[in-house]
């Protein structure tokens, strides 16, 4: 993930280059639909149909959004730290077990204005204790986080499936599922929300959590870009040994970027359990923690271009859902696909068409000079 | 019965062992290189659908193979042309081909055979069955037939094949010219170029050989483990093989000894559900399963010796001006 200095103007590179890497994605996919014989075009009118042409589908859209705005700005929050957390996906389970434990245990005796605080806290907890195990290893013992987060996810899935089998399953239950929590402990929906003001909505996925992701990204965006702390995290990203003489303790920074990112891959709880679960069940992330990746590389790590991405890919996973019901032959993995080629054109290739816009502006602009020098001369 | 529950481990092990081995020493010969492999599991997913696709439709064992080390070595080109051409991150570039792996197989799956994602089950005559059909079931009473018989020699040709290549990888790395050329350009690739050696040469065709190794687990998978390609197959078998690989500290024969430790905990795993053991009591199987992932996070982390990568491991090459 990291990118030379290139000659370029900023909108090229912010703006140009995520849409390009999009529209090569979109077609390569597009190549695909023809393949399997069906209609790219019907697929993408229906998608967007799906995915924002009902207050319905916009409200899951957004649900989807909430999820990919937690994983994204986790990825982005690593990554200004120099560090690559696969890891979002194991993060993402620990929290949602964070706010499962609570609320089985307090749910049922504190009102909901104390307990959905504390469910915050204990997602963002859990993932950060989940994620600042790798950030310390990769410290002080020297193993790689990529490897380290690797291997978390698959325990952080171990253990979900643990806890579940042997000690939250209601008695006699064949489900793999935690009984239901407590009113006070969900999160509410949007809908509910709307009702008690007399907004007739109809019901979705969508709940608050939604507000607590927008609060997310103005935090990420000052403690990054405007506060002390997350200036020393990022020199620490720029140039580690740099940032050590200035007299920063790089170790410190990658256990503080981990733990950051963490927590905020852990908030996925709150959205999936708190509020659409309303039990602890199986494999609720989902492969959310991965789309965090594909979501940070094409909103390149900031929270702007994260809340956009994360738009991208809610319409997409919302309104696959939808093509794989209309058009036949058509299975939403499709979305899986789409995000595993922006990863590879938005990431991996990076270096391959960047360079090639910055010799064609080079060339444009070096054009327009010489015209201009004619015109004066 | 101890011979045959003996007898059945063994066997059992040697199985599941087979396709961690094959993706192991992919991911060993490429890392070796000084190319990272995240995307073992992606190449092994989309080879094993290639290999049933292939054989389930064309009715051919050696068509199946084919199909999938071409899909597995096309999977490892790309990932050549992203990091070893034009120097992209290494990671990013296999998370990639793991995700458009294991959305393309389903996506196709479901649009060629419309079966929820899976294949067609392949013909018994197109799969790869053991060489000594006598021995398929272990004998009670007699230890010949059950642990050597049953356990080491009911097998398909593709287990001997990954255990013969860990020796046949010893010997290419450790005593052929080529070899040290390949442990040379993961260590120091600016020595390798002076020597008047391409470095993207020999790590594509380090690449390369990873592709065949993981087309050969991809298609070991669905032609001799099950009868067809169901989603998501692997089951995170690939990134067990990345553990395994570096529980053997990039070398092939530790490699296969932490393969076989990995192998014989997924055998057991099944077998201890429920099972108490004296003095311990009851294992729960997810322990079982977490246990290859934990002893890699404690050896990494140089508690239990230590794994040293590769020196230019994941650092792409820039040649000097």
């Amino acid at each position: 993930m990291s990118s030379q200095a290139l000659q370029m103007p900023r909108w090229m590179d912010l703006v140009l280059l995520p849409l390009w890497n999009l529209l090569i994605a979109l077609l390569v996919a597009g190549g695909v639909v023809l393949l399997i014989g069906a209609s790219p075009w019907q697929a993408l009118t229906v998608l967007l149909e799906g995915a924002l042409g009902s207050a319905r589908g916009l409200g899951y859209t957004l649900y989807y959004t909430t999820t990919f705005i937690f994983t994204g700005l986790a990825v982005a929050v690593a990554f200004h730290g120099g560090l690559f957390n696969i890891g979002g996906e194991g993060q993402a389970t620990l929290g949602g077990i964070g706010v499962a434990l609570l609320s089985l245990w307090l749910g049922p005796k504190l009102p909901a204005v104390v307990m959905l605080p504390l469910a915050v806290a204990a997602a963002a907890l859990f993932g950060m204790l989940w994620a600042a195990v790798p950030g310390y290893l990769q410290a002080w013992r020297g193993s790689h986080v990529v490897i380290t987060t690797i291997m978390f996810n698959f325990l952080a899935a171990s253990l979900n499936g643990y806890l579940l089998v042997n000690w939250l399953r209601p008695a006699g239950s064949m489900s793999v599922e935690s009984s239901d929590f407590a009113p006070s402990a969900r999160m509410p929906a949007i809908h509910e929300l709307a009702a008690s003001f007399g907004w007739e909505l109809p019901s979705s996925p969508l709940n608050l959590s939604i507000v607590l992701a927008v609060l997310a990204c103005f935090f990420v965006w000052w403690f990054l870009w405007k506060s002390r702390a997350g200036y020393v995290l990022r020199a620490v990203g720029a140039n580690p040994s740099a940032a050590h003489y200035a007299g920063i303790r790089p170790r410190w920074q990658v256990l503080a970027a981990m733990g950051l990112s963490g927590a905020l891959a852990g908030l996925v709880g709150i959205n999936e359990i708190a509020g659409v679960q309303g039990k602890l069940t199986l494999d609720f992330v989902a492969g959310a923690g991965f789309t965090g990746i594909a979501v940070a590389l094409m909103g390149r790590n900031h929270p702007v271009g994260i809340v956009l991405a994360s738009l991208l890919f809610g319409v997409l996973y919302q309104g696959g859902v939808e093509v794989s019901f209309e058009v036949p032959g058509f299975s939403r993995e499709m979305v899986v696909t789409v995000q595993g080629l922006i990863v590879l054109f938005a990431g991996a290739m990076a270096m391959v068409s960047a360079p090639m816009f910055a010799k064609l502006y080079t060339l444009v602009s070096r054009r327009a000079r010489q015209a201009e020098g004619k015109s004066h001369g | 019965m101890d011979e045959v529950l003996i007898g059945s481990v063994l066997a059992s092990t040697l199985r599941v062992t087979t396709p961690l081995l094959f993706a192991a020493l992919a991911g060993l010969l490429s890392e070796r290189s000084g190319v990272v492999d995240i995307g073992l599991e992606g190449k092994m997913l989309a080879a094993a659908f290639a290999a049933a696709a292939v054989a389930s439709v064309a009715h051919s064992t050696p068509l199946g193979i084919a199909a999938a080390i071409a899909v597995a070595c096309a999977m490892s080109a790309l990932h050549g042309f992203a990091c070893v051409t034009h120097r992209g991150d290494q990671v990013v570039s296999g998370v990639a081909l793991n995700m458009v792996a294991a959305g393309l197989t389903v996506v196709l799956g479901i649009a060629w055979f419309a079966q929820g994602g899976q294949t067609p089950p392949i013909d018994a005559a197109q799969r790869l069955t053991g060489l000594l059909p006598q021995w398929a079931e272990p004998v009670p009473g007699s230890w010949v037939a059950s642990v050597l018989g049953h356990g080491l020699l009911s097998h398909n040709v593709l287990v001997y094949l990954a255990f013969a290549l860990v020796v046949a990888v010893w010997f290419f790395l450790e005593r052929t010219r080529p070899g040290l050329r390949l442990r040379a350009v993961g260590e120091n690739p600016a020595m390798v170029d002076a020597a008047g050696v391409s470095v993207p040469r020999l790590r594509y065709t380090a690449l390369m050989l990873n592709g065949v190794l993981c087309g050969l687990g991809g298609a070991y998978l669905t032609l001799a483990q099950n009868a067809s390609f169901s989603p998501n197959m692997t089951a995170g078998r690939g990134f067990i093989a990345l553990a395994a690989m570096i529980f053997g500290k990039w070398k092939p024969l530790p490699t296969l000894a932490a393969c076989l430790l990995f192998g014989f905990l997924d055998a057991m795993a099944i077998r201890l559900q429920g099972v108490s053991l004296p003095g311990i009591g009851e294992v729960p199987v997810q322990a079982i399963q977490a246990l290859p992932y934990v002893l890699t996070v404690v050896l990494l982390a140089g508690f239990i010796g230590q794994a040293v990568a590769p020196k230019a491991l994941s650092k792409p090459y820039v040649k000097e001006r």
